[in-house]
């Protein structure tokens, strides 16, 4: 399934996406599979691949955490095609996270290429903007890779437009003028942000993912009230690092989470 | 294309695009390939701000005219370019040094942040961040900030506060906030890592005061154009003095703000050679060193494109150097445009041969000077042979001083067994 098929399968089901994050090789390689295959079973409906790197300036504490302790136990590039692989093989669509220099330095057209024969859907580009992106749009171009822009309270009007224009898959709205991590309350920047995005993405009929530190069915909801896909990425690296001594309890505890925000995208309170 | 009016300390306003400026999308030299702005959407419109206040500001003479008025009431400048004697009877022509170690708070730093801090005042914000690494942008940020009134937080690695704690003090005592940084490796590019974080989240109403010619478009020519005041007044220094250009000039390259300030007035003098010297470390061939020109490779790091020292999968590496403003795994774009164009040299010089020149200036000509700086020193001692080798005694070298060595005493003590007084000495002569 394509990341628009997934998009519009929960159309056709009155209800949100529900887009989930984990970088790669956390705990481990096979650890960070096993999760997001648990993610995958309880309700995940798009996959983000997240790729650790030293220097996560858009990361939280928590995201940090994770990618520093995948770092530690010797996470490669490679490790992200081999996660993509696992997870794509389910048949749910699966895109990268990604900061800019570890593709750069693979090689744009060589990772583009490894990305595709692993089966994954496309990129999300936390640091580059589409107008810093034209070897990367190509390369996509090129393969019917994804490409997944962010915008931003801060962007214009112009520039929405644009990071639209170019953005395919969904464009990616990142709610909160902040680094990710999870919030006890919505922003209040979300609204208006969404409503300024779709403007803009409704003539390109692409759909809007959030991301704003959600955590819990009931946030899930009331995110899916007028967003496209809710993306969670936190929560999920938190439940698995409260358990670092039982995968299994770590895993149950992944699955209970996904089942809860997979129940607030049906609702849409 | 520039219309250069140069005031009395030497801040210049450069109007239109030069051959060495960066486009509009800051990249420097070809399109794509140094520079640029790789950074999350969410500082764009900030990015865009700053970029026309700035361009702005440079326009304006009343800005120009007060940067310059605080630069020389305040900080003292500009500074002198000094002969060095006996240097020059050392190596056998003339070695001229610029006295940045001279200005207030004893760096080139000053005149960068009385500049961001200016335009920060000028766009009507009242907080800055900044980050630091040994702690010298950290104190002239929190200086520039007490000096203009604004709310100042500082973000450190928290292995150099502990390295550092007389520079904290000290910028605690200007009423700045210090944060130490324990992600990473917690040390300088951490604390960019941390302070972006910070302005992602507070930059409706603050400022980032950049500590170098690096990261992304504006900061390189921005910080550029504010520090560029030490090569105006050089080459002016110098042409009044001397009534001549040097034949080579030399900087220390850490980001590279002091080699930048000191290289623009000179680069469209084709026949003066250019000089930047990288921290080697404990050699090129070893893993611990800075010299990013030298042994990185082209990547992103902080929002440009530029070399940076990564491993194959494009993670940063942790830089080494003796000194701690040489300790980046990155440079400017601008240098590094430089290096590939061939209008620079970049030589690395190990910890060993700075050390040595720290000492060996101390003694000749009784200036001890930053660790940073002792890098030019030592490397444009080298070039200085052998310029007196080619053109003889009239050969003429401009090396900037860039700051002062009052901050390096800890590591002197340790490196040279200094600190205890010795009673066997012989009265009238040496012992």
């Amino acid at each position: 399934m394509s990341v628009a098929e997934a998009f519009e399968k929960a159309r056709s089901e009155d209800r949100a996406v529900l887009v989930g994050y984990l970088p790669a090789g956390f705990p481990d390689v096979e650890g960070g599979i096993d999760a997001l295959l648990t993610m995958v079973e309880a309700g995940c409906d798009v996959i983000e691949v997240g790729v650790p790197y030293t220097d996560p300036v858009m990361d939280g504490p928590t995201i940090q955490a994770a990618a520093q302790q995948a770092l530690e136990s010797g996470f490669r590039i490679a490790d992200v095609f081999r996660t993509v692989e696992a997870v794509a093989a389910t048949g749910t669509p699966t895109v990268v996270m990604t900061y800019w220099n570890p593709v750069e330095r693979y090689g744009v057209d060589r990772f583009a290429q490894a990305l595709a024969d692993a089966g994954g859907a496309g990129l999300i580009t936390p640091d580059l903007t589409p107008d810093y992106a034209p070897e990367w749009s190509e390369a996509a171009d090129e393969r019917g890779l994804d490409k997944i822009f962010l915008v931003a309270p801060s962007s214009t009007d112009a520039r929405i437009e644009s990071t639209v224009a170019a953005s395919r898959g969904f464009v990616y709205a990142t709610a909160v003028m902040g680094v990710t991590g999870a919030r006890a309350s919505t922003s209040d920047l979300a609204g208006p942000l969404v409503a300024r995005t779709k403007r803009a993405a409704s003539a390109h009929q692409l759909p809007v993912g959030v991301g704003l530190g959600v955590s819990s069915g009931d946030q899930a909801a009331e995110v899916a009230s007028y967003a496209d896909a809710v993306i969670v990425g936190s929560a999920f690296v938190r439940t698995l690092l409260d358990h670092p001594d039982d995968r299994a309890a770590g895993l149950a505890a992944l699955r209970a989470l996904t089942e809860d925000l997979a129940a607030g995208v049906r609702r849409r309170a | 294309m520039t219309d250069l009016t140069t005031s009395p300390a030497g801040a210049v306003t450069t109007v239109e695009r030069g051959r060495f400026d960066a486009d509009e999308h800051g990249w420097f030299g070809e399109p794509g390939l140094f520079g640029g702005r790789f950074m999350p959407e969410a500082l764009v419109a900030a990015l865009d701000e700053l970029t026309e206040a700035w361009q702005d500001a440079m326009a304006d003479p009343t800005f120009v005219g007060e940067f310059d008025q605080v630069l020389r009431e305040y900080a003292g400048l500009p500074s002198p370019l000094f002969h060095a004697r006996r240097l020059s009877d050392m190596v056998g022509c003339r070695v001229l040094l610029k006295r940045e170690d001279l200005n207030h708070t004893g760096a080139h730093k000053i005149r960068n942040v009385i500049g961001q801090a200016l335009l920060t005042k000028r766009m009507g914000k009242k907080r800055v961040i900044a980050e630091t690494g040994a702690g010298q942008h950290g104190v002239a940020s929190a200086t520039a900030a007490a000096y203009f009134g604004l709310d100042c937080t500082v973000y450190m690695g928290a292995v150099d506060t502990r390295r550092q704690a007389l520079n904290v003090a000290r910028m605690q005592l200007l009423g700045a906030t210090v944060v130490p940084v324990e992600s990473g490796s917690a040390t300088l590019k951490d604390a960019i890592n941390e302070a972006l974080r910070d302005w992602v989240a507070s930059v409706d109403h603050t400022a980032y005061l950049f500590g170098t010619a690096a990261g992304p478009h504006p900061f390189p020519s921005m910080v550029r154009d504010f520090v560029r005041g030490t090569g105006d007044e050089a080459r002016a220094q110098c042409l009044e003095q001397y009534g001549v250009l040097p034949d080579a000039i030399g900087a220390c390259v850490g980001g590279g703000s002091n080699a930048i300030g000191l290289f623009t007035a000179f680069l469209d003098d084709a026949e003066v050679e250019v000089y930047g010297f990288e921290a080697a470390g404990e050699g090129v061939d070893t893993p611990r060193h800075a010299a990013t020109i030298h042994a990185g490779e082209s990547g992103v790091l902080h929002g440009a494109r530029t070399y940076v020292l990564q491993d194959q999968d494009g993670q940063t590496k942790e830089s080494h150097s003796i000194s701690a403003g040489l300790d980046y795994p990155g440079v400017g774009p601008q240098h590094a445009q430089l290096a590939h164009s061939g209008r620079a040299t970049y030589i690395p010089v190990t910890d060993t041969e700075a050390m040595e020149a720290f000492a060996l200036l101390a003694r000749t000509e009784g200036i001890i000077p930053a660790i940073e700086s002792a890098h030019a020193i030592a490397g444009g001692l080298r070039v200085a042979e052998r310029l007196a080798a080619e053109k003889g005694p009239d050969a003429t070298i401009l090396l900037n001083l860039s700051g002062r060595g009052d901050k390096d005493m800890g590591t002197a003590i340790e490196y040279f067994g200094l600190g205890e007084a010795h009673r066997d000495v012989t009265p009238g002569g040496t012992a």
